[in-house]
């Protein structure tokens, strides 16, 4: 301490009794001041507040030999003396003497860790309001709320589920060490005190009533040492526990305090409700997923002699179903013939999905009875008529398939309203199939009029739902992409395995409209396959069917 | 048994044949020939890395030199498809890793890259949920909720789709799952892949394995998001995407009478082009990163040039562009950076 302090102008202070005036002076200050002398450290004063905080001090005692060690020191200390934060400052009064000021911080400090302590509280709460919150899977809210509660809490930490066909599923954290996960049998969980409570909706346990020593063996691995104690909280859910958490905490000596088990309680509600609805949202989509499997596109057949490909896309934002639908049926004992069918019903999302399984499934049925398309589509629309609601018509194209000979592929046709299916020749050519009909469901009367094509090896032939032409983009961003598009792009795909072909379609479209599609969009390709082109066998490239990059045309350019 | 067989991986000869094989959509050679290797001891994961993805990069560069058409780069893509289906389902290895999602950004149709890295993960260990090509953000993100990944990889090959693969990124990590990203999109040493707030970038499927194998998650996992992206500038630039480019059509079309006996298939390529420079000028404004689009116009220049177009063809594209961004000074000099890379 270099500032001047008021004795340093010259006054001497004497080694008898300070002058009563200055004696009455730092009687009356509510600061503490102990005044000692250079030359022996001997306290020459104690003032009222000083004796009042340290009553063990007294003059003529060596400073440092007094209760408060601290006052050996040159400059300043804090200690903690009878249960109060003290802190004191040296300061010099001339070339004699000294002064140290005591201030009681006791409130100070209590006042800043309980501020420190609500900080970390808050922040604690923050992070996990923010992961837990951040996934919908049951999984990953099991594993946050462990990493979490190892973060913040203790030095262990096990999530239980609630039983599940006498298995209970859990996880478990260790401070420094990697998640665990495992089911344990329902019995199992009464050896835990307090589980069977947290888990039956009870309000928890206090930690200090929780034996740890009864904790049984498996709750945790036995390099984690002796539990000190165990804290076994609800996770509350909807309206029945989500689980329980168990907190360990290490060493004979450990506890959890009132304040931990509040927080711990707090923090459960936040993992529990953030469980819950893991749950619900699970629950859902099992659900979802058990309507939706009989509404996907179905995996299709490999009939021998035929090449047959499918491409479906929802449209952005639905359930990946929708209006479009593609459907195939392989050869039976009874017929030989591949049935297949593209359609696409009015509307969009569930209601119109629902119609698309129902048109499946009355098509599979007449497939069974060996109709002829022409003759499903009409049978289909007195069906759908019948049904009684209205508005519900769907347009679409069926047909069987069968092998004919030198490789070739015969195709039956029927269409009910829908786009024609268009047919890649081997020269590149694209036609249209002659083949047209009324909406199906629409009209008592329909009229159908079915076409047949062959399909020379290598040759190919498309159905597709509207959303194909009908996407708009392009430059203008609201062009058709059009038919004109769709048979160049065909045109440029000769030769392609119907896969790929399909796949060049999609990505055309998808440039084409650049963003999501808005309506579905469903293909399906019928290929008779291509011979394997002996020819290549001895590297004579020029003969392949993919070299038709000399006559490519050139990039459409300005010249100048 | 096949003659190929009895080479060893690293014969040259070896690769000449399966491209040729590719080329020529031969299914069954091409399978034919990874089932011996696998039969004759070389590991799946070599002949994917060294056979296919190896000769796939080759098919790009024969397209890209106008020595194959794009038919026969998308036939010889599904021939190496299924070559690595059939080295797929020979090859069986227990889970004993985490799970990982793996999908191209939304618009994002080479798959082909992201199918050999879900088989090299498949093969170190990991549950792999594939999700193919041109996955849409909603998609990718409720599959997440769904199968609760520990990581998801995301490819993007093209720049144009960095602030959709920005959006997918910001999407996932604010699902709890850290984000690998991979592919040329992401820039030379994947530096925007950090600029955009992934956990982590890959060059290619076999550095993406070692790096999931070790020190992951990683630990900066709640790192704060990137910073702003985009500006005012992206912002009118992808606005005004259509207008920029029916523009340029109609001013070039005033330059070059010629272009008004284009058919629709000259006008479609034309626009398509134009539309290729708006999204790359774009992306560059996006992440502000002038080598975004300066590489697109050196890549763009080759492949012109070895169709035999002049180089003045695009230097007009940009200018068209630039005289409608008076305005952008960012825009401008980025396209005026792109300009100067084309020879005189």
């Amino acid at each position: 301490m270099t500032a001047q302090s008021p004795a340093s102008a010259g006054e001497r202070l004497t080694d008898g009794p300070a002058p009563a005036l200055l004696r009455a002076a730092l009687d009356a200050a509510s600061e503490a001041v102990v005044l000692c002398g250079s030359a022996d450290d001997t306290i020459v004063l104690v003032n009222a507040a000083a004796q009042a905080l340290v009553p063990g001090l007294a003059a003529g005692a060596t400073a440092a030999e007094g209760p408060l060690p601290g006052l050996a020191g040159e400059e300043s200390f804090t200690s903690r003396y009878r249960g109060r934060d003290l802190q004191g400052h040296r300061r010099a009064l001339g070339d004699d003497h000294y002064a140290w000021y005591l201030r009681d911080r006791t409130e100070e400090v209590a006042r800043a860790d309980a501020l420190r302590a609500e900080r970390a509280r808050a922040a604690f709460l923050a992070d996990a309001g923010r992961r837990l919150s951040s996934s919908l899977h049951q999984g990953r809210c099991l594993r946050i709320t462990a990493e979490l509660a190892v973060a913040h809490l203790a030095d262990a930490a096990l999530v239980v589920l609630p039983a599940e066909h006498r298995q209970s599923q859990w996880v478990r954290l260790i401070a420094g060490g990697t998640l665990e996960e495992g089911t344990l049998r329902e019995q199992s969980l009464t050896s835990v005190p307090g589980l069977v409570e947290a888990l039956g909706g009870f309000p928890p346990i206090p930690s200090r009533w929780l034996d740890a020593s009864q904790a049984p063996e498996w709750l945790l691995p036995g390099a984690f040492g002796p539990i000190g104690a165990l804290l076994v909280t609800p996770l509350p859910g909807n309206a029945e526990p989500a689980g329980a958490l168990i907190l360990a905490r290490r060493g004979t000596g450990a506890t959890f305090t009132p304040d931990d088990e509040i927080l711990a309680r707090v923090f459960a509600a936040r993992a529990g409700a953030a469980l819950s609805a893991a749950g619900l949202y699970r629950d859902q989509v099992d659900t979802t997923a058990v309507l939706q499997a009989d509404l996907l596109p179905p995996e299709l057949p490999r009939p021998e002699g035929i090449e047959l490909s499918g491409s479906y896309q929802a449209a952005r934002g639905s359930l990946r179903i929708g209006g479009d639908f593609y459907d195939v049926f392989g050869p039976t004992d009874d017929s030989p013939e591949t049935v297949i069918a593209l359609g696409d019903v009015c509307g969009q999302g569930p209601e119109a999905a629902v119609l698309t399984g129902k048109v499946r499934q009355t098509l599979r049925a007449l497939r069974l009875v060996d109709a002829a398309p022409a003759t499903m589509l009409r049978v289909l629309n007195r069906a759908l008529l019948e049904s009684g609601r209205r508005h519900r018509f769907v347009t679409m194209v069926v047909g069987s398939v069968s092998r004919a000979d030198h490789g070739r592929v015969r195709l039956e046709l029927a269409t009910g309203g829908h786009p024609a299916p268009l047919v890649l020749r081997d020269d590149g050519t694209v036609e249209e199939v002659p083949v047209s009909g009324t909406l199906i469901g629409a009209f008592a009367r329909t009229v159908v009029r079915p076409a047949e094509v062959e399909l020379a090896p290598g040759e190919l032939c498309l159905l597709y739902s509207d959303g194909l032409t009908e996407a708009r983009g392009g430059p203008s961003g609201d062009e058709l992409f059009g038919e004109a598009r769709l048979h160049d792009a065909l045109t440029e795909c000769r030769g392609l395995p119907g896969a790929a072909t399909l796949e060049r379609v999609r990505q055309l479209v998808s440039d084409w409209v650049h963003g999501g599609i808005h309506d579905d969009i469903a293909m399906l390709a019928v290929r008779a396959p291509a011979r394997t082109p002996l020819s290549l066998r001895n590297g004579d490239r020029t003969t392949s069917p993919f070299a038709i990059d000399a006559r490519r045309p050139d990039r459409r350019r300005p010249r100048s | 048994m096949s003659v190929a067989a009895r080479r060893p991986l690293d014969d040259p000869g070896l690769a000449d044949e399966f491209l040729r094989v590719i080329g020529d959509g031969d299914e069954y050679a091409a399978v034919d020939m990874v089932t011996s290797l696998l039969d004759d001891g070389v590991p799946a994961q070599r002949i994917m890395i060294d056979l296919i993805a190896r000769t796939q990069a080759r098919v790009g560069d024969l397209w890209a030199a106008n020595q194959w058409s794009v038919a026969r780069e998308h036939a010889a893509t599904a021939i190496s498809e299924r070559a690595l289906g059939a080295l797929a389902a020979r090859t069986n290895v227990k889970p004993s890793r985490g799970r990982v999602t793996i999908a191209c950004v939304d618009g994002e149709w080479h798959a082909l890259p992201t199918r050999i890295l879900a088989e090299m993960l498949r093969l170190d260990g990991w549950r792999v949920d594939f999700l193919g090509a041109n996955v849409p953000g909603p998609h990718l993100i409720t599959h997440l909720h769904q199968t609760g990944p520990d990581v998801v990889a995301l490819s993007c090959m093209i720049a144009t789709r960095l602030p959709r693969a920005h959006a997918a990124i910001t999407a996932c990590r604010a699902a709890g799952v850290p984000v690998i990203a991979g592919g040329r999109g992401f820039g030379p040493g994947g530096r925007y892949a950090q600029h955009l707030g992934a956990d982590a970038w890959a060059a290619g499927a076999e550095e993406a394995v070692r790096r999931l194998a070790r020190n992951w998650p990683p630990h900066n996992q709640d790192a704060p998001l990137a910073a702003h992206l985009g500006d005012d500038e992206y912002t009118y630039v992808v606005r005004h995407r259509p207008e920029l480019i029916s523009t340029a059509m109609k001013r070039l079309a005033e330059a070059y009478p010629t272009m008004r006996e284009y058919n629709q298939r000259q006008r479609d390529a034309t626009a398509e082009d134009m539309a290729h420079i708006v999204d790359f000028l774009a992306a560059a404004l996006y992440v502000s990163e002038t080598a975004v689009f300066t590489d697109f116009v050196t890549w763009t220049e080759g492949v012109l040039r070895a169709r035999g177009v002049p180089p003045v063809a695009l230097r007009v594209g940009l200018q068209t562009i630039q005289d409608q961004l008076r305005d952008y000074p960012a825009a401008t000099a980025i396209l005026a950076s792109g300009a100067a890379r084309i020879p005189a």
